[in-house]
């Protein structure tokens, strides 16, 4: 049995080289909300109160786009939906916590996080303080989100812009699931969902973030039932 | 006024990490659910990976020999077989950059 500290610890490392693509991202996402003209408290209090990479960047856009407000927010509920998948994945694993401390915890769970603290808790399902790898890992993603967009406020983009760095985000990913395109039916399956995407990419309020996993998990259940 | 709309995107964002994890019991979702949400990243993480390597900021597909399709998959070789994320990431990263400043320019 690890002790809650050992796994936090765990959680915060295995997040932690993600911070190399999260910090740059976040400083850009700090800069363009200030160089859209948005007050710079403004800007910071997203990062507390939605506290979601992209989204953030898409909502001031949309309204220095001239959006309406409920545009920007109904674009960002559906930007962040997919973590009602993320949440589906992970309650098997946070079914033990009472309800107070369920609240508590989702307010961290993020893209990165949920990817590294569920293959960890797929290969040590008997841990009793499973979930202290979720909040390491979500504790890791806040504070480093935090400082990043705040740098970006202050400083401004001092990342330069020709470094192109927010292609680091893309490649986050791949980091993540790369290791799945030795099963085919996982291959089957992301093939759907980023073709879906390309090619959704245009539906309106950016569904195309949960039209195409959608897809694609209908697709998976297809590929089970093959299976059998 | 911004901020008040802040404040309702941050809630709604709230309520899709929270809904799942507090307000469903294992009881609510089947095997079969179960064993489909197994594939959940792998059926969302491309919707973030492909448009962030083929659409470029204006919302436009790329031309097929842009730098990013091969720093992409530079990414993929040594990310599968390094298992490693900063290799992952550097690789992909510097690929690019190799291309853009040192091929391209």
């Amino acid at each position: 049995m690890l002790t809650k500290k050992q796994i936090f610890t765990r959680g915060m490392l295995d997040i932690s080289p993600h911070m190399l693509s999260v910090i740059p991202f976040g400083i850009i996402c700090g800069a363009i909300g200030v160089e859209l003209g948005f007050h710079p408290y403004l800007v910071y209090a997203m990062s507390f109160i939605i506290f979601g990479g992209a989204s953030q960047i898409v909502f001031l856009q949309l309204l220095s786009g001239g959006a309406s407000s409920l545009v920007a927010v109904a674009s960002v509920g559906i930007i962040n939906s997919r973590h009602l998948l993320y949440g589906a994945v992970l309650s098997e694993y946070l079914e033990k916590l009472s309800f107070v401390k369920k609240l508590l915890i989702s307010y961290v769970v993020v893209d990165q996080g949920f990817a590294e603290s569920n293959k960890f808790f797929k290969k040590n399902r008997g841990e009793e303080f499973l979930h202290y790898h979720l909040i390491g890992t979500g504790c890791t993603m806040w504070v480093c989100w935090q400082i990043a967009t705040l740098s970006g406020i202050v400083l401004g983009s001092f990342v330069p812009e020709e470094l192109g760095l927010k292609f680091a985000i893309p490649l986050t990913f791949i980091a993540i699931v790369v290791q799945d395109l030795k099963k085919l039916d996982h291959v089957i399956v992301m093939i759907t969902c980023g073709l879906s995407s390309l090619l959704f990419f245009d539906a309106p309020f950016k569904s195309y973030i949960i039209i195409s996993p959608i897809i694609a998990l209908f697709v998976a259940a297809l590929l089970l039932r093959l299976k059998k | 006024m911004t901020l008040t709309a802040i404040i309702f995107a941050g809630i709604l964002t709230y309520f899709t990490r929270m809904t799942m994890i507090a307000l469903i019991s294992r009881d609510m979702l089947g095997d079969k659910i179960k064993a489909v949400l197994e594939y959940v990243p792998s059926a969302v993480f491309p919707a973030i990976i492909f448009p962030g390597i083929f659409i470029n900021d204006f919302g436009t597909f790329i031309e097929m020999n842009d730098p990013k399709i091969f720093g992409a998959l530079v990414a993929v070789i040594v990310g599968y077989f390094s298992k490693n994320i900063i290799a992952t990431i550097s690789a992909g990263l510097i690929s690019y950059w190799f291309l853009i400043f040192v091929v391209f320019s």
